[in-house]
């Protein structure tokens, strides 16, 4: 009897771990801080050193804030980690893309953006962490609605 | 509800480029909708887990990500799959072609 008691209780246990585990691995920390020197402490990341080998592709003028492709690769060798900033939105903190063996650094994708701001990539490889910098004018806002 | 995806994996040049678009709101908490948005992706090479992302709200509507994977070959699978801030989650299988 006691048996089965527990046994239902631990499994009560485990349905009720199972939703927080699956959401646990998102860093509320570097993703909830309103600005970029937070949202880098919350990573871990303190004082990247500039580098020119993080390629970021980017229009100089987006029209439409809603949607602006930035496409980033970094020559840095030994990168396992992409981190992208957009210094003025509200969160700073869009995305960061861990490269396991068997991917290239390498991350296209399509971003929001309040108002012009500066776009911080952050690449990390063998214990380091390196930044390059890349202005994007912005028309239209498209953080609003 | 977890909207349809679709995705594309080719060899190009020498390597596998996979391009994904996900069917999501991707709604800030300033939208009247609330936040809601996608927060994990994860892309796995013939059952391997090759790029494990976290994403905020600032990733806009419908995401479509591009990812390059070292090598590979006709026929290998690829899957990616998303899991958003209200536990909704949705997966997608292809083999390059």
């Amino acid at each position: 009897m006691n048996n089965i008691r527990r046994s239902l209780l631990a499994a009560a246990g485990l349905l009720l771990l199972k939703p927080l585990a699956a959401l646990a691995a998102w860093n509320q920390e570097a993703f909830g801080a309103k600005s970029a020197a937070d949202a880098l402490k919350g990573l871990g990341t303190a004082n990247p050193a500039p580098s020119k080998d993080i390629v970021i592709e980017a229009p100089q003028i987006a029209e439409n804030g809603a949607v602006v492709p930035i496409e980033i690769s970094s020559n840095i060798p030994g990168t396992t980690s992409i981190a992208v900033l957009i210094e003025k939105n509200p969160f700073p903190l869009a995305g960061k893309f861990d490269f396991k063996e068997g991917a290239l650094p390498f991350v296209k994708l399509n971003v929001k953006m309040g108002e012009t701001s500066d776009v911080r990539v952050i690449a990390l490889a063998g214990g380091k962490s390196f930044v390059a910098t890349r202005e994007i004018k912005v028309t239209i806002g498209g953080c609003g609605g | 509800m977890a909207g349809p995806m679709k995705m594309r994996a080719t060899i190009a040049g020498g390597n596998t480029e996979v391009r994904v678009l996900m069917t999501h709101p991707m709604t800030t908490a300033q939208m009247k909708e609330g936040l809601h948005h996608i927060q994990n992706v994860v892309v796995k090479q013939n059952g391997k887990t090759v790029v494990e992302a976290e994403i905020s709200q600032a990733v806009s509507r419908n995401p479509v990500f591009s990812f390059r994977l070292k090598g590979g070959a006709k026929g290998d699978k690829i899957e990616v799959s998303w899991l958003d801030n209200k536990g909704e989650s949705n997966k997608i299988e292809t083999a390059v072609a």
